[in-house]
């Protein structure tokens, strides 16, 4: 069974003469254990649908599932939930928080699950570690590159082991060096722990490390390609 | 839900990593605090020193005077008591501690060289009980001295600082009004009275004395009563009047000529005047509590909107509306309630301050901390509510786009 099925999505925002159709009826599926880069121009509805997989957003009209789950029959509360159990996002702009040191952004997820200081600590370590920055923990967000940001970014969001990592443009604000190290780690990450992800980018080099390519144009799927 | 520590300890660090700001958003809780504390205190201080003014007249203290003065209509000439009636109120009516005759009238003390203006009193031994004024030295006038009016007196400290200095004054001749009169014993010291003339500054004497020497009359001024209870203070106050009336021949009609006043009543008026006062005097100062949590408010709202991004982060992590929305309303309690703990340590050092400086009884009333603390922390929940829920309401999406 799929990780994520998306059947007859539809957004569109405003009503009446200002109505925007940003998705006009997607249907994707996304196998557990795939690495998914979504493309296409700016506008082209990529970064709705990753919202409304990311449960960030709802649609206006089809089904979306996760796992067993019928998401778009959850609340605000119920949407937060499987974000905090299943989900870890990175963003472009990092979004670490400011004056706060590398592991305690790490913890944070943590910290929401109501798990004992000593436990989160330890596992968070563990997540710095594994994206290669062990001793950097006491670092905050000033302290560090824009690569090391990044890796701190994706230490939280797989700190909790999710079922699903979502990438928005998570090499956008990156020199292509950097890019490249982040997109292996990513890839290991992928490989070696088995975690899905599905990321965005405008960038063909950096979509060549999927298995699996994704091209939006105007609200719709256009291309899809699952390459050897 | 995550544990309520951990977002105690979040809350806290936050306002830790804001640390000016924090204490400045705070003075105005501190301000209001230290006034409510500092003003109720020194009025409950001077609520507690003037009916202690009061009750210094004499416990459960009744007055009875001839005249109907203060009871509306032009005041009336109204005869004067006797020793008879006198006698009547201590036979009919029952509840009594002590039923005093009292008769006042301004007299020169003089021995040797020195004198003074004071005021003498005639009155039996039961004039002592009922203002409940003990000897300081001495004795009072026995049985003997009362019946056969002898020239003896007991004399308040005012007399004794002004004519005799640090000299005993037991056994001295002093002359009151224009004839000796042989000093057996002293007052304690009872100070100022509410309306500020000096209870010391008096000369006490058997009635038949005064009446003899003094007025000439067998008229007795004030008839001072002390029932045995507050309780049964009202009664003993019905009972006088109507033993009054019917031996002054009031007929139904009539209004009394003669008042009869209990002095815990005054007591209580003017304690209440001063409760009151005192009240409104704590609430201006809330005022300020009121808007000390407006600046918290305004300040929280500065906070929710420079910290958009990082709400978005929490809501994309997972946090639930609710964990957002304590997170930022605790943040607000604990800014007030620090606040409030400044201030109550403020609001007693002034009133500490103030008390010594007013000469008023310091009372700490543990009722009022406990209540600005309270009242604090509810500033802390009203007010960072609003800004807390605009947290927690944020769209995820529009939070993290936030530059």
């Amino acid at each position: 069974m799929a990780l994520i099925e998306l059947q007859g999505i539809r957004k569109v925002y405003g009503q009446g003469e200002a109505e925007v159709v940003a998705l006009a009826g997607i249907d994707l599926a996304i196998e557990a254990g795939d690495f998914v880069a979504v493309m296409g121009p700016s506008g082209s509805g990529k970064s709705t649908t990753m919202n409304i997989i990311g449960c960030l957003d709802t649609p206006t009209a089809g089904t979306y599932r996760f796992r067993d789950t019928e998401v778009t029959t959850l609340d605000r509360n119920g949407r937060a939930l499987l974000r905090r159990n299943h989900l870890g996002f990175v963003f472009q702009g990092f979004n670490l928080l400011k004056r706060t040191s590398a592991l305690e952004n790490v913890e944070l997820p943590l910290v929401y699950r109501g798990m004992k200081v000593s436990d989160r600590r330890a596992q968070a370590m563990d997540a710095l570690a594994r994206v290669g920055l062990a001793g950097r923990e006491n670092h905050t967000q000033a302290e560090l590159s824009g690569g090391q940001q990044q890796r701190v970014a994706i230490a939280r969001a797989i700190v909790t082991q999710p079922a699903l990592l979502l990438a928005d443009e998570p090499t956008g604000n990156l020199d292509s060096e950097r890019s490249r190290e982040i997109m292996e780690l990513l890839v290991d990450l992928n490989q070696a722990h088995g975690i899905t992800v599905v990321m965005v980018t405008h960038e063909p080099d950096m979509a060549d490390f999927a298995r699996r390519q994704v091209l939006f144009k105007d609200g719709r799927i256009v291309h899809d390609e699952v390459r050897s | 839900m995550m544990p309520f520590t951990t977002i105690l300890v979040m809350a806290f660090n936050e306002l830790r990593r804001n640390l000016m700001r924090s204490i400045l958003t705070t003075l105005g809780i501190v301000i209001g605090i230290a006034a409510v504390i500092a003003l109720v205190t020194l009025g409950q201080g001077a609520t507690a020193s003037i009916t202690d003014q009061i009750s210094s007249l004499g416990r459960n203290l009744i007055v009875v005077a001839p005249g109907n003065a203060g009871k509306g209509g032009p005041p009336q000439a109204a005869a004067p008591f006797k020793l008879a009636d006198v006698r009547a109120i201590e036979r009919e009516v029952t509840g009594l501690r002590a039923v005093a005759a009292v008769s006042t009238a301004a007299v020169p003390v003089v021995l040797g060289n020195n004198s003074w203006a004071s005021t003498a009193i005639g009155a039996d031994a039961n004039y002592f009980a009922v203002r409940e004024w003990p000897l300081a030295s001495g004795r009072a006038f026995d049985e003997g001295e009362i019946r056969s009016g002898r020239t003896v007196c007991v004399i308040g400290q005012r007399v004794v600082t002004e004519i005799f200095g640090a000299q005993d004054p037991i056994g001295a001749p002093l002359r009151v009004g224009g004839f000796p009169c042989n000093v057996i014993g002293t007052l304690a010291e009872k100070g100022r009275s509410i309306i500020g003339n000096d209870q010391d500054d008096v000369v006490v004497m058997p009635l038949k004395t005064f009446q003899r020497r003094i007025s000439g009359n067998q008229d007795v001024s004030l008839i001072m009563v002390s029932a045995s209870t507050a309780e049964t203070t009202a009664t003993a106050k019905e009972d006088i009047t109507a033993i009054l009336r019917e031996r002054r021949h009031i007929t139904a009609n009539k209004t009394d000529d003669f008042q009869v006043n209990d002095v815990s009543e005054i007591a209580n008026i003017v304690g209440g005047v001063t409760v009151i006062l005192t009240a409104f005097l704590g609430a201006i100062a809330a005022i300020s509590l009121v808007v000390g949590g407006i600046g918290i408010m305004n300040i929280m709202l500065v906070a929710v909107t420079e910290r958009t991004r990082e709400i978005g982060i929490r809501l994309a992590i997972g946090a639930l509306e609710r964990e957002v929305l304590a997170q930022f309303l605790i943040e607000a309690v604990l800014l007030a309630l620090f606040g409030g703990m400044i201030g109550v340590v403020l609001g007693l050092t002034l009133s500490a301050v103030g008390t010594t400086a007013l000469g008023l009884p310091l009372l700490i009333s543990p009722g009022v901390i406990v209540l600005a603390t309270l009242f604090s922390g509810l500033v802390g929940v009203g007010f960072g509510y609003f800004p807390a829920r605009r947290a927690a309401r944020m769209d995820p999406i529009d939070a993290l786009r936030h530059e």
